[in-house]
């Protein structure tokens, strides 16, 4: 953690001039090279750095195709295509980008995920956990938008579909459409205002990436025991042990990509998407990306009215509280263990949460009908019950595992053949790397 | 714990089963409610796989079936006649080829549209004059443009295939439905069903039991000069394959590029990995 003291010393007259003016190689030195990281860290650790990589890798490739898109309801499909037959790799700067984003979203549901399995949100990381919420609402808008910007139909639909939810809001809600539409109906106001949203939001995503890896380092990083740093033999220097393993996951992760990227380029997105939007034609089943579809079956979930909400507002507000659960978890989880490494029941309920999820995901592929909506509501109900729930109440009524007393001593015990964790094969996700 | 995450599983799989056997009991040979009534026929292509290209013989017969048969009534508007160099012609040949259509341009110097032969630069010129003129001679459904359509076109593949399509590498959803269509015709009807006035059966078409668009093809229509069967299913191979290649032109190259990705990937991550293997010996982790 940060609090030690720097330990650079500049080896240059350069060097030293600089370091007295304006301190910027003692920044990266202190942050990215001297900065200790728990010993014990495994590959789901490596997500954060593969998120900035994909950050970067998606704000390039975006900039090199605004240069050849135009924003221009009778022009932007033909000008994506321009950019597919026509434009030197504009075929692999597309693919990059649109694949780019789906596997941004797998990025940033393993990093999530990673969290709350190991309870890296509690104290004193709340606010950390907080910003990385922020960055993920703010990947939410920069994607959707950025779908509309092909002008397919489902760019179309899509859009339509969710800035209806808006005018679900009572009182200011047609006032909050018409402003995000620039209109009555998606046009060519909508497609301008969110081609420049789309442009601007990736840099406060940037912005907001500052602010999380500085609350990181202020903390410091939690692993998989949950257990403080309390010694300098539980901690090894950034750079060369976490940089080479981060590397590594990178290179399996972009290979994962690749493959993606040129062989299934289209497998992610919807065959409707190739065919020019057309406000007169609603397309069969019109359905978001796939990494929002668990929040569009808990939408579609709310059939029915409660008292004055009706199921439209119930579904818009149980969509959004969703996402809002994400941002209360430092609360709602009562236990005073972080990591589930030591929490049977939690570590029980968090692998369900995640079928739930995947469950949620390809309900809200599906048409909302007939047995399908049950499923949904079902699942819907333990998504809730899961963070308003499982989260408090466990944290009261669960007998931990014993903790070890340290990093160190958690890390030699196993490495003796695992005599101090209860059964050895459930101690599995932290031994791997 | 490991047999309790197992049995959940399990009971996941079930409830999602018994969801698609409600979903199928619903199923009426009359009046179905799920579209399309076949599933597409999975044919074999030479483009599929990691190393899948185009067969170049195949490009040029499907280009004749669009120019015969399809272009009188569906544009492609998004492809020009300088790229059918990926078929394997000269640029004397699609000078000549493209020269066979008439272009309407303009205005010239004295303001005025004109006609002129078409150059490479051009694009397939389409039938109507708009969509509206389209839609006016095809009993009111405008015929699709072709540009796209390979990639435009695709019936959900359902749980557990779409992920086995991952290993797969199947991406000829578009072909294989295009395909299944131009040979779906000429089917009886189950009895009972309705098929609107003006519409033509087709058990693979995907939004509904019928389509506007009358069968197309019949065998013999389109004369092939390199001996192949003609036959509607071998036009209807041809022009899926020529549409294909119509909208993803730089497939081959795609393909190409991502084989050197990938093992450069491998070799770098192989290095990495033993890199990372040397700088954790004996730090217990």
């Amino acid at each position: 953690m940060s609090e030690g003291h720097s330990t650079y010393t500049p080896k240059t007259g350069l060097g030293r001039w600089f370091d007295a003016r304006m301190p910027l190689p003692r920044l990266v030195y202190d942050s990215f090279v001297a900065y200790p990281v728990p010993r014990n860290l495994n590959y789901a650790w490596t997500f954060g750095g593969i998120l900035s990589i994909m950050l970067v890798a998606q704000i390039l490739t975006g900039i090199v195709l605004a240069m050849h898109y135009t924003a221009d309801t009778n022009l932007a499909f033909g000008s994506v295509e321009k950019i597919m037959r026509d434009v030197n790799s504009g075929w692999l700067l597309r693919y990059l980008h649109s694949n780019g984003a789906s596997f941004f979203f797998v990025a940033v549901y393993i990093h999530i995920f990673r969290g709350l399995y190991y309870g890296s949100y509690k104290a004193p990381r709340e606010l950390l956990w907080i910003l990385g919420c922020i960055i993920y609402l703010l990947m939410m808008a920069t994607g959707f938008m950025g779908y509309v910007l092909p002008w397919g139909q489902m760019s179309f639909w899509g859009a339509t579909v969710i800035t209806g939810f808006f005018s679900a809001i009572p009182l200011v809600g047609d006032w909050i459409q018409q402003l995000l539409l620039g209109g009555f109906a998606v046009d060519n106001p909508t497609l301008n205002r969110f081609f420049s949203l789309h442009y601007l939001l990736p840099f406060m995503i940037a912005g907001v990436v500052v602010l999380h890896v500085w609350a990181l380092h202020v903390v410091g990083q939690s692993n998989p025991t949950g257990i403080e740093v309390k010694s300098k033999t539980d901690t090894v220097a950034f750079t060369p042990y976490a940089t080479i393993k981060d590397a590594f996951g990178m290179i399996v992760f972009l290979f994962v990509f690749a493959y993606f990227v040129f062989y299934l380029p289209n497998y992610l997105g919807h065959p409707d998407n190739y065919t020019v939007a057309n406000p007169l034609k609603t397309p069969a089943h019109i359905v978001p990306e796939w990494y929002f579809l668990p929040f569009y079956a808990i939408l579609r979930a709310i059939t029915f009215n409660v008292g004055p909400i009706n199921s439209k507002l119930g579904g818009v507000l149980c969509m959004f509280g969703a996402i809002a659960m994400l941002f209360l978890v430092p609360w709602l989880d009562t236990s005073k263990v972080r990591s589930a490494v030591y929490r049977p029941w939690y570590k029980l309920f968090f692998w369900l949460f995640v079928v739930d999820a995947i469950l949620l995901g390809w309900l809200g592929s599906q048409p909302a009908e007939g047995s399908y909506v049950f499923m949904a509501q079902m699942a819907t109900l333990f998504y809730f019950a899961f963070f308003l729930i499982v989260l408090p109440v466990l944290g009261l009524i669960e007998t931990p595992r014993r903790l070890p007393n340290s990093i160190t001593e958690a890390v030699l015990e196993k490495n003796k053949g695992g005599s101090g964790h209860p059964a050895g094969a459930t101690a599995a996700p932290e031994t791997k790397g | 714990m490991k047999k309790i995450l197992t049995s959940l599983a399990l009971i996941g799989l079930v409830a999602a089963g018994t969801g698609a056997i409600a979903a199928e009991e619903a199923h009426n040979a009359a009046a179905p409610t799920h579209f399309p009534i076949n599933e597409p026929k999975e044919m074999s292509w030479s483009f599929t796989g990691p190393f899948g290209t185009y067969d170049k013989a195949q490009l040029q017969r499907g280009l004749k079936v669009y120019k015969e048969v399809c272009s009188a009534c569906h544009s492609m508007n998004l492809v020009a006649f300088r790229t059918l160099s990926d078929l394997g012609y000269s640029d004397a040949q699609i000078k000549t080829l493209s020269a066979e259509y008439t272009i309407h341009d303009g205005p010239n110097d004295a303001g005025d549209m004109f006609d002129r032969p078409g150059k490479p630069s051009d694009h397939f010129p389409a039938p109507f004059a708009n969509e509206e003129a389209a839609a006016a001679s095809n009993g009111g459904a405008a015929p699709p443009d072709m540009s796209l359509l390979a990639k435009a076109r695709g019936v959900e593949r359902g749980f557990p295939q779409f992920v086995f399509d991952i290993f797969t590498q199947y991406a000829q959803g578009g072909p294989d439905y295009i395909h299944s269509l131009l040979t779906g015709y000429d089917q009886t009807p189950p009895a009972g069903m309705v098929i609107p006035e003006g519409t033509h059966y087709n058990p693979y078409f995907m939004s509904g039991v019928s389509l506007k668009m009358p069968k197309p093809l019949s065998d013999g229509q389109v004369t092939y000069d390199d001996g192949s069967p003609q036959t509607i299913d071998q036009y209807s191979r041809d022009v899926s394959a020529f549409l294909m290649w119509a909208a993803e032109p730089h497939m081959e190259d795609r393909k190409k590029t991502g084989f050197r990705v990938l093992v450069f990937l491998l070799l770098f991550g192989a290095l990495v990995y033993l890199t990372k293997r040397k700088v954790w010996e004996g730090v217990a982790h």
